[in-house]
């Protein structure tokens, strides 16, 4: 006999019974980017509770920094949001200079600041044809991994890779770009902002679209800012916060780009937000381009920076008096990195990305700690989808942008 | 005035100390008095943002810095008018970690306080829900702890039953094989 298959929990929900009807939403689910599970107590169609489990993607990614050498460490940040994997480099690699105090050469700065804001563009593009997927716009998911595609053949032109690129390091960026690829991001700049226009002649009065997203998980600005919720998610709820403004890294201070922000707090305008963030994503890598012009030839990695594969400990030779030998060169232990701890978080494209990085002088971390925003707005989604309906979770969800990779670490 | 300042002047000897370390502000306040620190930063100081929340074992330390006690619960949080980022810290002595939550102030500190709980193995008193967050409910130990083996000394105990149902599944008939195959 077939053994029976517990794929879900059900109980037949009845008002005598006075037990709410509860239904696994996840792991595997098509509308839940990743290996999310959702608890969800429903009266009805209507979520009554909801308590999402995660860390089924648990890695280990703050235990096994520990046990590497930072450089190695730099790899491991790849994984965590694989959408936007320059962002997360860039956001490491800024502790770990802030920690041995390197200073970063401007061509290298405008290189970063390039990839992230590509990053950005790449990671917004599949989140829109995901959102829409879900929430029934077909169309718009093909034409946006078509402009996706080209940006990840961007990424394989500069660096080799195209998901997990490490093209950042630490004091720098790896290779410089070549004059086709610059040319190739021209006629990227040039072209993306007619093709938003047309992603927004599909969706943006779209009549269905409208239903499922105004008025659906409202937000209001102190209560986003409570619950922790950062980058577009935040903004949509009219908060203009935005590490890039805030707190300027790489090129951000000479690059001019607005904030856009919502008013409403609810999944349409979060929408707006997103889209908004991509013509201005685009605009600052237009301007970063014009300033590669001025700094043609200069290096794109620090004087000082360490190698690629860091030692664990540097030995140096330092003279010691002796009362037979007169003096004698003995190998002392020298800091590799100093000792100290700082917290550098950067604008991810789904939020403000934090690193907390606690150094004891040796070559390895002594603690890595990653603020992932998805982390976070996993943690909001109890508050709001209460009281919405059961497809409205699927819009709350893809509204959050949420990656679970990112989330479990 | 700057921050240290003002709570110097409110809470005296409550505030154990401070240091800088890459420019960055880190104040360190006895676990005592932390809700009545976190609240009055929250609303007279408008921080209202808690960045970040998270534990750290300063267990075989060897840095210059010295620690007197082995947990560290580290809060970062950042002010949207005073643009100003400091770095709250508060010890917990090894035999009894425990400190005050501070769920009721940022509603965001409830996930971070559960990750720290099942990671590190500090309680965080007044949680609404602290049960554990990434690793399964009846996992023993606490993995971020530097005394944490790094090799799995033993087997989790659902792991067996996982296993068996993965067997019993494979078993099972699911259609025609010659179609599948092809």
């Amino acid at each position: 006999m077939a053994p029976t298959l517990e794929l879900y929990t059900r109980k037949i929900g009845h008002p005598e019974w006075e037990e709410p009807f509860v239904v696994n939403m996840g792991p595997q689910h098509p509308s839940t980017h990743g290996v999310l599970r959702l608890y969800l107590e429903l009266d009805g169609e209507t979520v009554v509770r909801c308590d999402p489990r995660i860390g089924y993607l648990h890695r280990g990614l703050e235990k096994l920094s520990e046990n590497m050498t930072y450089t190695q460490a730099m790899v491991l940040t790849d994984r965590l949001d694989y959408i936007s994997s320059a962002a997360n480099n860039t956001g490491y690699c800024l502790a770990v200079e802030k920690l041995l105090g390197l200073e970063v050469p401007r061509r290298a700065r405008l290189l970063r600041t390039i990839v992230c804001e590509m990053a950005r563009i790449s990671s917004h593009l599949l989140w829109l044809a995901t959102h829409a997927l879900d929430i029934g716009a077909m169309t718009v998911f093909l034409y946006c991994f078509r402009d996706r595609e080209w940006l990840l053949d961007i990424y394989e032109k500069i660096c080799g890779a195209r998901l997990t690129v490490s093209y950042p390091r630490i004091g720098g960026v790896r290779l410089d770009f070549t004059s086709e690829i610059i040319d190739e991001l021209y006629q990227f700049t040039e072209e993306f902002p007619t093709r938003i226009t047309d992603y927004e002649t599909l969706i943006d009065v779209n009549r269905i679209w409208l239903r499922r997203t105004k008025g659906i998980a409202v937000v209001p600005p102190e209560k986003a800012l409570n619950m922790g919720l950062t980058g577009p998610s935040l903004r949509g709820s009219g908060v203009p916060y935005d590490v890039r403004k805030f707190r300027p890294y790489d090129a951000y201070d000479e690059v001019e780009f607005e904030v856009p922000v919502g008013k409403n707090g609810d999944t349409y305008d979060r929408y707006r937000v997103r889209m908004e963030e991509m013509r201005q994503a685009n605009r600052i890598i237009r301007q970063c381009l014009d300033k590669l012009a001025q700094t043609e030839g200069e290096p794109v990695v620090a004087e000082g920076a360490p190698d690629l594969l860091m030692p664990e400990k540097k030995k140096a030779p330092r003279a010691v008096p002796h009362p037979k030998k007169g003096f004698m060169v003995k190998g002392e232990e020298v800091p590799v990195v100093p000792e100290g701890e700082v917290y550098v978080s950067i604008e991810a494209p789904k939020g403000e990305l934090g690193y907390y990085i606690v150094s004891d002088g040796s070559g390895k971390p002594w603690r890595v700690r990653v603020r992932a925003p998805s982390f976070v707005h996993i943690s909001a989604i109890p508050e709001m989808v209460k009281g919405h309906m059961v497809a409205d979770i699927i819009a709350v969800i893809g509204t959050l942008d949420v990656v679970l990779g990112e989330c479990d670490r | 005035m700057s921050v240290v300042e003002i709570l110097k002047e409110k809470f005296g000897a409550a505030i154990l100390g401070e240091e800088t370390t890459a420019d960055q502000l880190g104040i360190y306040v006895s676990r005592e008095v932390l809700p009545q620190v976190m609240r009055f930063l929250h609303d007279e100081l408008d921080f209202k943002h808690l960045a970040d929340l998270c534990g750290v074992d300063y267990l075989g330390w060897k840095g210059k810095r010295k620690k007197a006690e082995r947990f560290e619960v580290v809060y970062n949080l950042y002010s949207l008018s005073r643009r100003e980022l400091i770095r709250i810290k508060v010890p917990i002595p090894e035999s009894d970690p425990r400190v005050p939550s501070v769920t009721s102030i940022w509603r965001v500190a409830n996930w971070f306080e559960r990750e720290c709980y099942d990671l590190l193995g500090i309680r965080f008193e007044g949680h609404p829900d602290l049960r554990r967050l990434l690793m399964p409910e009846n996992w023993s130990g606490h993995p971020l702890r530097k005394d944490y083996p790094l090799e799995p000394e033993e087997e989790w105990k659902d792991y067996a039953e996982l296993r068996e149902k993965a067997r019993e599944l494979s078993r099972y008939e699911w259609g025609d094989r010659r179609v599948r195959g092809g």
